[in-house]
């Protein structure tokens, strides 16, 4: 499994049908790629052979997509700059950015965008 | 089974906790747990281990609190020696969240009442900027707090493997699926405690630890524990970074990352189920408070039923028609723990002495024309 690096590994799936409908470009952890419209981002990742998709908050263990229909949170990544989004529950989109989910979600350091008038 | 034996019936935290207690005072146990079926407050809760505002009107039980919060370390000290169960205990102090003036002052009324009476609690009220300065994620809403440099939290449920874990590390009996239908006193001592599907077990001293059960086993030996259910909605968002090292009244951040978000307070009978508009309330509330955790992913939420008497403090009593025979209950099972194995075990197994003033405890209370009784949570 390529742990170490941002590179994409042989796919464990392939699809025909899909690859005829790649109109929708977005970027993974750096890497452009061209996926399937109407696809979610856990299959189109995984057409590209993009895993591990995270890594756990309590032991940092490598992780992928594993019901595909929204129950086991193991496919989470960051879309856009949101942290812990479900990829089987998320349809990809032209111009999204996604990035492995390390660990715990990030969440906006405290105080910031807080105007704190009272 | 050993003439001696003592049979605790409840197998939640304040049941596993006596009975631990009992085990470890050298007496032989039977711990009789009803199982998955049960109204479980102990795999429901809310995992503080508090003092701040517990025993208003009432010194003795403000003074049980304050025991039993220095009883934590060593509880968890002991069941991780024992049973290599880590129970997450933290004790940073802790924080009450005041969203109005009129909330802080009835706050500061109430603290300082406590701190005058019992043990003396000590706390400290802060304003929005003084709160800020300490917990520097709340929301503009808040108008302040209290602060209790006693307070704490654990995890609950594994609080609850562990008592079970160290109740087999010294040879207690644990039964599970133990439906208790009926206790019934021998006319020569002793009694003999009897399942729903006909089993039986009999000991010379038995202890009710049933929560909601306890109001209908109680009264067959004695006891009047007149306990009602009382539900509690909860949230749990996904594992965040660390963003919150004190647990408050309504939020905690759990060892593994999961923000625990409370509570509602419902009298809706034995419906443990969630609704919509608890759930909506506290998480609007959880924003207020902490307003980072507005992009927040929820991952469960869950009702449970709170064992409630009618001034919400607990009942321990030993039977007069039916010596041996002891209730004990109480809404606060993980913040009394400690107590509920060092000082309640040894004493119910007959191997310490009864707690000072236990009688103050006694549910007989309630029963008395000239008292009232009120239990807001």
């Amino acid at each position: 499994m390529p742990t170490e690096t941002n590179g994409l590994a042989s796919p464990l799936f392939s699809s025909d049908d899909a690859e005829r409908s790649c109109s929708v470009t977005l970027q993974f952890e750096g890497q452009t790629l061209t996926v399937p419209a109407g696809a979610t981002v856990a299959a189109a990742l995984l057409l590209r052979g993009a895993a591990p998709f995270r890594t756990t908050p309590v032991t940092s263990a490598p992780r992928a997509p594993y019901c595909m229909m929204g129950v086991c949170f193991e496919c989470l990544v960051e879309v856009d700059g949101k942290p812990g989004r479900q990829a089987c529950l998320t349809t990809v989109r032209d111009g999204m950015v996604i990035r492995r989910q390390l660990g715990a979600s990030a969440l906006a350091s405290p105080g910031e965008g807080d105007t704190d008038e009272r | 089974m050993p003439k001696e034996e003592v049979i605790v019936v409840g197998g939640g935290v304040v049941g596993a906790a006596i009975a631990f207690g009992v085990a470890r005072a050298g007496a032989s146990v039977t711990l009789l747990d009803q199982g998955d079926i049960a109204d479980r407050a102990s795999r429901g809760n809310f995992g503080l281990v508090w003092i701040q505002s517990k025993g208003h009107g009432f010194p003795r039980y403000a003074r049980w609190c304050r025991e039993a919060i220095d009883y934590w370390k060593p509880l968890a000290t002991e069941l991780m020696a024992l049973t290599g169960v880590d129970v997450d205990l933290r004790q940073p102090g802790g924080f009450w969240i005041g969203f109005s003036d009129a909330e802080m002052r009835a706050r500061e009324a109430m603290l300082e009442g406590l701190k005058n009476t019992g043990p003396g609690v000590p706390y400290q009220m802060l304003d929005h900027a003084e709160l800020k300065a300490r917990l520097p994620a709340i929301g503009p809403k808040v108008a302040g707090g209290s602060w209790c440099p006693l307070d704490g939290h654990v995890n609950p449920l594994k609080l609850l493997h562990a008592l079970h874990a160290g109740l087999k590390a010294l040879n207690a009996q644990v039964f599970s699926s133990v439906d208790v239908s009926e206790v019934r006193h021998r006319p020569a001592g002793g009694f003999v405690v009897k399942s729903a599907d006909g089993r039986t077990w009999s000991g010379a001293r038995v202890v009710l630890a049933a929560g909601l059960g306890n109001k209908r086993l109680a009264a067959q030996v004695g006891l009047h524990a007149p306990v009602e259910p009382n539900r509690g909605q909860v949230l749990i968002t996904e594992r965040l970074k660390p963003f919150l090292p004190y647990p408050t009244n309504k939020a905690r951040q759990t060892a593994e990352g999961t923000v625990q978000l409370g509570y509602s307070v419902e009298d809706v009978g034995f419906d443990d189920g969630t609704t919509v508009s608890a759930i909506e309330s506290i998480a609007k509330r959880a924003v207020a408070t902490f307003p980072i955790l507005s992009d927040v992913r929820l991952v469960r939420a869950w009702g449970a039923l709170r064992v409630m008497t009618p001034d919400g403090h607990p009942i321990y009593q030993e039977s007069t028609s039916c010596p041996g025979a002891f209730v004990t209950t109480s809404h606060s099972g993980v913040s009394l723990a400690g107590t509920h194995a060092y000082v309640v075990g040894p004493w119910v197994a007959g191997l310490g002495p009864a707690p000072d003033a236990i009688e103050e405890f006694a549910g007989d209370r309630y029963l008395d024309p000239s008292r009232s009784f009120s239990n807001a949570h």
